[in-house]
C-alpha cells in the first residue's frame, strides 16, 4: 500500500477502521476533535455507527456497553476528559473487556491548557482509576508508530481482554506524517463467547460485571488480573535503544519528546560525545531491563519529558541505585528544544569537549 | 390438576437479597413476564443499576451487564448500537437514575434510543441505608435528612416521568405503582406496552414504578403499601404521559 500524508488524528480513524473497529463513542475536546470527526464521517461508510455522547462519562459507558457486546471500539479525548473516563476505564478493565482508548495529552492540571504535554504518565501507567489494574498503555513517536500501534492496540486488547490506551500529545495528533497502513491480510478477529448477544435460548446468560462482594472471591478476581498483567510484562515489553555500550550518558524519553532528544543526541554526537538512547514504546508494561544493558561506567541517565517528571519514577526503579537519574522538563505546553537538552547534558557532563 | 400459575422463565432460581416486604421482587418479576410473554427473552440484553437492584444481573434470566451508577442508559446505548435487533432493557432505582444518572437517562431518551428503562422510585437511597433521594418527599425523614426533607435545603422531589416525557426521543413514559393487585396488573400492562415500542422500533421508553423501601421507611410491608398510596402517589400521579400513536 502506498504512503499517504495524514495528520495524526486522523491516521488513528483510519488505522482503527482498518484494524476492524466499527463503533466510536465520543466527546469534543481539543486537541483531538479530529479523531471522533473522522469517524462519523468514515464509520458510516463501513457499516459501523459514530455516537457523540453528552459527556466523557457517557462515552466511556457507551464503549464499555459495546465492548460488552463484542464489538471492536474505540473513544478519544484529552487530559480532562480522560479524566472523567477513569470511572467506566476502571469498570472495562474490572470486567475485563477490550477496547482502544486514545488520549492526546494537554498541559494541567485542571482546565490547564490546550498545548502539548505528557502530564497524563501516571494516570495511564497506574490504572488511573479505583482499584488495583493496568492498561497496556503504547507511547508511538511519530504517524507511523501511531497508526502501527492503533491496530495493534486493538489486536492486543483482544489477547488479553484488557483496555489499551495509545498515550500521544497534542502534537502527533496535529502533525502531518506520510503514514503507510500494515495489511492485515490473515489476521482474524478472535470469537468473544463471554460477550452478551442475547441467549438466543442455546445457553446460559453472559454477565459482564465488576463486582465482587464476597472478600475472597474479589481476592482470587484480582490475582487473575494480577496474573495476566505479569503476562503481559512478560510478552508485550516494546523499547527502542541505542549506543547503550559506551554511553557517557543515556537519555530516556518517549512519544514525540523522544524525536526532539534524538536531535539533540546527533547534535551532541558530532560534538564528540557518546550518547545513548532508550525510548519506551510501551509505558506498561515499562521496559526496566533495558537499563541493565547500561554500563556501569555510564554517568547516569537524564530522563526528558513534557511535564515535571513521571516517568522519571520508572526511570529511577530501573536503575535500582545504580547511577544517577537526572531530569530535565518543560510544562504546560512549553516543549523542550534540543539545544536547551544539548546544554542540560553539557551541565551533567561538565562542560564542552 | 391444571397448572394455573408458575415462577416465569425470566428469572433464575437464585433466590433473591431483597429485604421483606420490598416490592423489587414483584416488578422483577413483571418484568420477566413482560420479556418472556413477548417472546424476547432470548433475544434479551439487561443492564443492572448500582443501588439495592445492583444484583439483578444475577436475576433476569438472560445476558446482562452490571454498569456504574446512573450510567446504565450509556451502557445500554453501546449494547443497542451494536445489537439494533437484540432487546435492551435497563434496570435503575432513583438514587441511579434521578440523582447521579440524570445526564445518562436524559440524553438516551433525547436521541431517541431504543431501549427500555425501568425506573423504581422509593423516594429513598435502599442499599446505602436511608439517605435522602431528589425523590425523598418534603417531610420525609432519612439519615441525612434527619429532621425530615426541607425544601429550601433540599428543594422539592423531582418527577422523573414528567421530565422524560417532554423530550421528544422518549415515545413511551408511564408512572406505576405496585401496591395493589389492581395496580400490579397495571404495572405489568404498563411494561409490556414499553417494550413493545422498542420491539416496534419507536424510541425510547420509560416506565417509572413507585416501590415500598419497609425498612428504611421503618414501617411493616403492609403499612408502607399504604403508606406510598398516602403520601407518594398524591406527589407522584399515576397514568401514562405519552404512548406512541396508534396506526389508523
Amino acid at each position: 500500500m502506498a504512503k499517504v500524508l495524514m495528520k495524526g488524528n486522523e491516521a488513528i480513524g483510519a488505522a482503527a477502521i482498518k484494524a476492524g473497529c466499527r463503533y466510536f463513542f465520543g466527546y469534543p475536546i481539543t486537541p483531538q476533535n479530529e479523531l471522533p470527526e473522522y469517524m462519523s464521517r468514515e464509520l458510516p461508510n463501513v457499516g459501523g455507527m459514530f455516537v457523540q455522547a453528552e459527556s466523557e462519562i457517557a462515552a466511556i459507558n457507551m464503549v464499555y456497553g459495546a465492548a460488552g457486546s463484542g464489538a471492536r471500539v474505540m473513544t478519544s479525548s484529552s487530559s480532562p476528559g480522560i479524566a472523567l473516563k477513569q470511572e467506566g476505564i476502571s469498570y472495562i478493565a474490572g470486567s475485563e473487556l477490550p477496547c482502544v482508548i486514545v488520549d492526546m495529552m494537554r498541559g494541567g492540571p485542571g482546565l490547564g491548557g490546550i498545548q502539548p504535554s505528557q502530564t497524563d504518565y501516571f494516570l495511564a501507567t497506574r490504572g488511573g482509576g479505583n482499584g488495583d489494574y493496568r492498561l497496556l498503555v503504547l507511547a508511538p513517536s511519530n504517524v507511523q508508530e501511531l497508526a502501527d500501534l492503533v491496530m495493534d492496540g486493538f489486536d492486543l486488547a483482544d489477547e488479553y481482554r484488557n483496555p489499551v490506551m495509545i498515550l500521544g500529545d497534542g502534537m502527533i495528533g496535529q502533525m502531518m506524517e506520510p503514514v503507510e497502513f500494515k495489511n492485515r491480510e490473515g489476521k482474524t478477529i478472535q470469537k468473544k463467547d463471554w460477550a452478551t448477544t442475547g441467549t438466543k435460548g442455546k445457553r446460559k446468560p453472559n454477565i459482564i460485571n465488576s463486582l465482587y462482594l464476597d472478600a475472597e472471591e474479589l481476592e482470587r478476581h484480582n490475582e487473575k488480573l494480577q496474573e495476566k498483567y505479569n503476562r503481559i510484562r512478560e510478552k508485550e515489553v516494546r523499547v527502542e535503544s541505542s549506543n547503550l555500550e559506551d554511553a557517557d550518558l543515556v537519555i530516556s524519553a518517549y512519544g514525540t519528546t523522544a524525536r526532539i532528544v534524538k536531535t539533540a543526541i546527533s547534535k551532541l554526537e558530532k560534538e564528540g560525545y557518546k550518547i545513548g538512547l532508550i525510548r519506551p514504546i510501551t509505558l506498561f508494561p515499562y521496559p526496566y531491563d533495558e537499563f541493565d544493558k547500561i554500563e556501569d561506567t555510564c554517568k547516569g541517565v537524564l530522563t526528558v519529558e513534557m511535564n515535571s517528571g513521571q516517568m522519571l519514577d520508572d526511570v529511577k526503579l530501573a536503575l535500582k541505585g545504580r547511577m544517577p537519574a537526572y531530569f530535565y522538563g518543560r510544562t504546560g505546553g512549553m516543549i523542550p528544544t534540543p539545544e536547551e537538552i544539548v546544554k542540560k547534558v553539557k551541565e551533567i557532563l561538565g562542560g564542552d569537549k | 390438576m391444571d397448572v394455573i400459575f408458575e415462577k416465569t422463565i425470566g428469572l433464575t432460581d437464585i433466590p433473591t437479597h431483597y429485604c421483606p416486604g420490598c416490592t423489587h421482587g414483584v416488578i422483577h418479576r413483571l418484568v420477566a413476564e413482560a420479556m418472556v410473554e413477548l417472546g424476547v427473552l432470548d433475544d434479551a440484553i439487561g443492564v443492572a443499576p448500582v443501588g439495592c437492584s445492583v444484583l439483578a444481573y444475577k436475576y433476569f434470566n438472560c445476558d446482562m451487564h452490571e454498569a456504574a451508577h446512573g450510567r446504565a442508559p450509556a451502557v445500554a446505548t453501546g449494547i443497542k448500537r451494536v445489537h439494533p435487533d437484540n432487546f435492551v432493557f435497563t434496570y435503575q432505582g432513583d438514587g441511579d437514575l434521578a440523582s447521579i444518572g440524570t445526564a445518562e437517562v436524559v440524553h438516551a431518551a433525547h436521541r431517541g434510543e431504543k431501549i427500555s428503562t425501568i425506573f423504581v422510585n422509593n423516594a429513598i437511597y435502599g442499599m446505602t441505608g436511608g439517605q435522602m433521594a431528589p425523590t425523598t418527599l418534603i417531610g420525609q425523614k432519612a439519615t441525612t435528612a434527619p429532621y425530615g426533607r426541607m425544601e429550601e435545603l433540599a428543594g422539592k422531589p423531582i418527577r422523573i416521568a414528567e421530565m422524560i416525557a417532554t423530550i421528544d426521543g422518549a415515545v413511551f413514559v408511564e408512572r406505576v405503582a405496585v401496591n395493589t393487585p389492581a395496580n400490579i396488573r397495571k404495572a405489568k400492562r404498563a411494561i409490556k406496552e414499553c417494550f413493545k415500542a422498542q420491539i416496534e422500533g419507536k424510541g425510547f421508553g420509560l416506565v417509572e414504578v413507585l416501590s415500598t423501601c419497609p425498612t428504611n421507611w421503618g414501617y411493616t410491608p403492609e403499612d408502607a403499601l399504604k403508606w406510598l398510596e398516602k403520601n407518594m402517589i398524591p406527589y407522584y400521579p399515576l397514568g401514562n404521559f405519552k404512548k406512541p400513536k396508534e396506526v389508523e
